[in-house]
């Protein structure tokens, strides 16, 4: 533990956070986010970690977490790569890197992003990056839909399954309860080899760049979470390439909330456009309907105007043709008279 | 007396209600094993997969499906096709149905069924696309109401409700293509935010896109091939109207059908291009791509075009169910198949045969009620009282 208890209270202090912590948090928006201003983080020095598994064993421990089958200290479980469940919000994994004798051992957990996908992703606004820099969860309003889960990038919410009507999304609190009250994180203080630090974010930053300077050839110069996903409050930084070690370096900078951005702000546009384009529509096709009804009108009238007309003329003919033959017909008889 | 008991169990003992009564049967029981024992009882859905069947059909094939409500009441109300107007009832009844089940479904899948209006009475998560779904299905699902009301109206003899329900009309029918629009995209903008776990040839910033224009097809698909299935069951419920129209309305929307497929395979290949994506499409995954975009997309256009061509109405109506299998076949792929492509194939998902009975039964309690209500009530003939006064 690298971090006194009384400092880490006086950085809380410092940063106002006991008394604000959580009253006005992120709303997951599209704004560009780049973390609460002294905010904490955590560091993993991943070439310090020995697998011991004590960051499980304390993590279960404040968190009442249910003991696994298998305790804590049998280390037979490295050998399968795990993932977090709803039993574990975290768990290390043993490696073998190509070119390095030994194996190498990484953490994972819940990696607080700076702009989370999973409180983004959330309908209900369930989570919230907090003050403190951790990203929280409040069960009491989580319909269970388990969006959160298909939106993080990291796969580490997990799901209580087995609970027919009570299931709560699980995971890493970054121990937000006990960070308020000015105690370390329960992995990071259990852990034997320091191998993990907890302090603000830009100073944990600042730490990582003083190792990479003070053994050169001994880290990939890269910090795990500087900037994936926008950046995260967890940082890692390791020996081995990142990729080796199974955590994803194709995620891009990208924050999960610009992913969705355009097509959320398409919205307004649907809105204010399409019913005038569509009442547009349904006039011309009214007014086409209209003017095919006057043209057929018109048609009508002009056909019955002509076969009036022709009637007129046939009468006409026909009434002097009748005249004709009836004074044809009358003449004779005149005739005949006479 | 005595063998009049027998009679009746005779006549209830139909072919339909036996195979329906026995899936409605198995769906009680699995509705209590999941609301008794939980999602994982009855599911295979894991930490890695927490979305299965239940989202990719129920939900998503679901809303595409039931399209066709909009779709020709827009063709119809909106667009002047006046012939068309005998299809518009057994759509609108289709719509109404289909995303009624749709909600009923959800119930099963999300963890607190009982929270589903905390969404909007409690906290809106407005950043959420899923939030965007919720919003406007739940509306929409009112305005289809709405729609569909007038004929249980014509059914119950009440006369001045149903008046003013044909009133609104226009307006509803605006409300539902502006709704449609936006949540029909909306459910393909849900999978824009996992770019690292959905296969490349199928995540696209146009998946919104490609989605509500899938859904016209779907919509308009939809209404050929029930309207082919009605006939089948339902001939003698039909007025000459509705007869007489009919093989318009399968022209018609062929045509309308045949030319949406052209674009959305435009677009589609638009996507590869624009995430130069040409190399995958040699990859296992990109074969599969192909057939759903040649097979299922482009095939459909032509065969539609052909049927349009020669009236052949027999070829469209069996295009029109092959183009709803693609359209089963484009959700299903998006939301499980491409889904997670990278992980083990242990870790994959693949439905529980609970789950599918579960699909099954939904769907069962829809057709039911469909066949109910079809035949009670005016859909497929102009109710005696009310000719002429649409
Ligand atoms: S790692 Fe996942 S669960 Fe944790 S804050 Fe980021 S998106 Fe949320
Ligand atoms: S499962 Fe709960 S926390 Fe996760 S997105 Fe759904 S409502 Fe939000
Ligand atoms: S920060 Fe707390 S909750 Fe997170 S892994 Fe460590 S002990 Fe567990």
């Amino acid at each position: 533990m690298s971090i006194s208890r009384r400092k880490c209270l006086k950085w809380i202090g410092a940063a106002g956070i006991g008394s604000v912590a959580g009253k006005s948090a992120f709303a997951a928006g599209n704004k560009h986010f780049e973390g609460y201003p002294g905010s904490f983080g955590v560091l993993h020095d991943i070439t310090l970690c020995v697998g011991c598994r004590s960051c499980e064993a304390a993590c279960a421990n404040v968190n009442e977490l249910p003991l696994p089958d298998k305790p804590f200290t049998d280390l037979s479980v490295l050998q399968e790569k795990r993932r977090t469940t709803e039993k574990a919000y975290t768990v290390v994994n043993q490696y073998e890197v190509p070119g390095k004798k030994a194996p190498v051992f990484r953490k994972n957990q819940c990696n607080h992003c700076l702009e989370p996908a999973c409180a983004s992703a959330c309908f209900v606004k369930a989570f919230k990056k907090t003050e403190t820099g951790a990203v929280t969860y409040d069960p009491t309003v989580c319909v269970g839909c388990r969006y959160c889960m298909i939106a993080c990038p990291f796969d580490i919410p997990t799901y209580e399954y087995d609970e027919p009507l009570t299931p709560r999304i699980m995971k890493c609190t970054m121990c937000y309860p006990r960070v308020i009250k000015g105690e370390l994180p329960g992995c990071v203080e259990a852990c034997p080899k320091e191998a993990m630090t907890f302090g603000k974010r830009e100073d944990l930053i600042r730490l990582a760049h003083d190792r990479f300077r003070k053994y050169p050839g001994r880290y990939v110069d890269h910090i795990y979470g500087e900037t994936e996903m926008g950046g995260t409050s967890w940082l890692y930084i390791s020996s081995a390439p990142f990729s080796e070690v199974g955590m994803r370096e194709d995620l891009g900078v990208t924050p999960a909330p610009e992913l969705t951005s355009g097509a959320l702000s398409a919205v307004p546009m649907v809105v204010g456009l399409w019913p005038v384009l569509l009442t547009g529509i349904y006039a011309i096709s009214k007014r086409k309907e209209i003017v095919f009804q006057q043209e057929l009108e018109e048609a009508v009238r002009t056909a019955s105007d002509k076969a009036n007309s022709k009637l007129a003329d046939a009468l006409a003919k026909v009434k002097k043709e009748t005249k004709n033959a009836v004074e044809k017909a009358a003449q004779p008889r005149t005739k005949e008279d006479i | 007396m005595s063998d009049k008991p027998a009679m009746e169990v005779k006549t209830w003992l139909t072919p339909f209600n036996i195979v329906s009564g026995s899936i409605i049967i198995v769906g009680i029981v699995l509705t209590i094993l999941r609301f008794t024992m939980g999602l994982g009882a009855v599911t295979n859905l894991s930490n890695d997969n927490p979305w299965g069947l239940w989202i990719g059909f129920d939900l998503l094939v679901g809303v595409a499906l039931a399209a066709g409500g909009y779709v020709t009441s827009a063709a119809v109300y909106l667009f002047g096709m006046k012939k068309y107007h005998s299809a518009v009832r057994p759509a609108v009844l289709t719509g109404f149905l289909g995303y009624s089940l749709v909600v009923f479904a959800l119930n099963y899948d999300v963890g607190r069924p009982w929270r589903l209006p905390y969404p909007f009475i409690i906290q809106q998560g407005t950043s959420s696309l899923l939030f965007e779904v919720a919003a406007c299905v739940a509306l929409y699902l009112t305005v289809l109401f709405l729609e569909f009301v007038p004929a249980p109206l014509e059914w119950l003899g009440i006369k001045k409700v149903r008046e003013l329900a044909v009133k609104l009309t226009l307006a509803l029918t605006i409300l539902g293509v502006v709704l449609s629009t936006l949540h029909q995209s909306s459910l393909g903008a849900l999978f824009l935010i996992a770019p690292s776990k959905l296969h490349p040839l199928w995540y696209s910033p146009y998946l919104p896109v490609y989605f509500f224009v899938s859904s016209i097809i779907a919509g308009l698909s939809m209404v050929i091939f029930e309207s082919t299935l009605s006939h089948h069951f339902f001939h003698d419920k039909m007025d000459e109207t509705h007869l007489n129209e009919n093989q318009g309305v399968t022209l018609g929307f062929g045509k309308a059908a045949s030319l949406v497929l052209a674009g959305y395979f435009i677009i589609k290949v638009m996507g590869i291009a624009g995430g130069d994506n040409w190399s995958l499409l040699v990859t296992p995954y990109g074969i599969w791509f192909l057939v759903e975009l040649i097979g299922f997309v482009a095939l459909p256009s032509f065969l539609y075009a052909i049927g349009v061509r020669n009236r052949d109405v027999k070829l469209i109506k069996w295009t029109a169910a092959w183009t709803v299998i693609g359209i089963v076949i484009n959700r299903l792929n998006v939301c499980l198949i491409a889904f997670n492509w990278q992980l083990p194939s242990s870790q994959r998902y693949f439905p529980h045969w609970m789950e599918i009975a579960t699909s099954v039964f939904i769907v069962t309690v829809g057709i039911v009620i469909f066949r109910f209500i079809v035949t009670k009530m005016p859909i497929f003939y102009e109710h005696p009282e009310y000719k002429d006064v649409h």
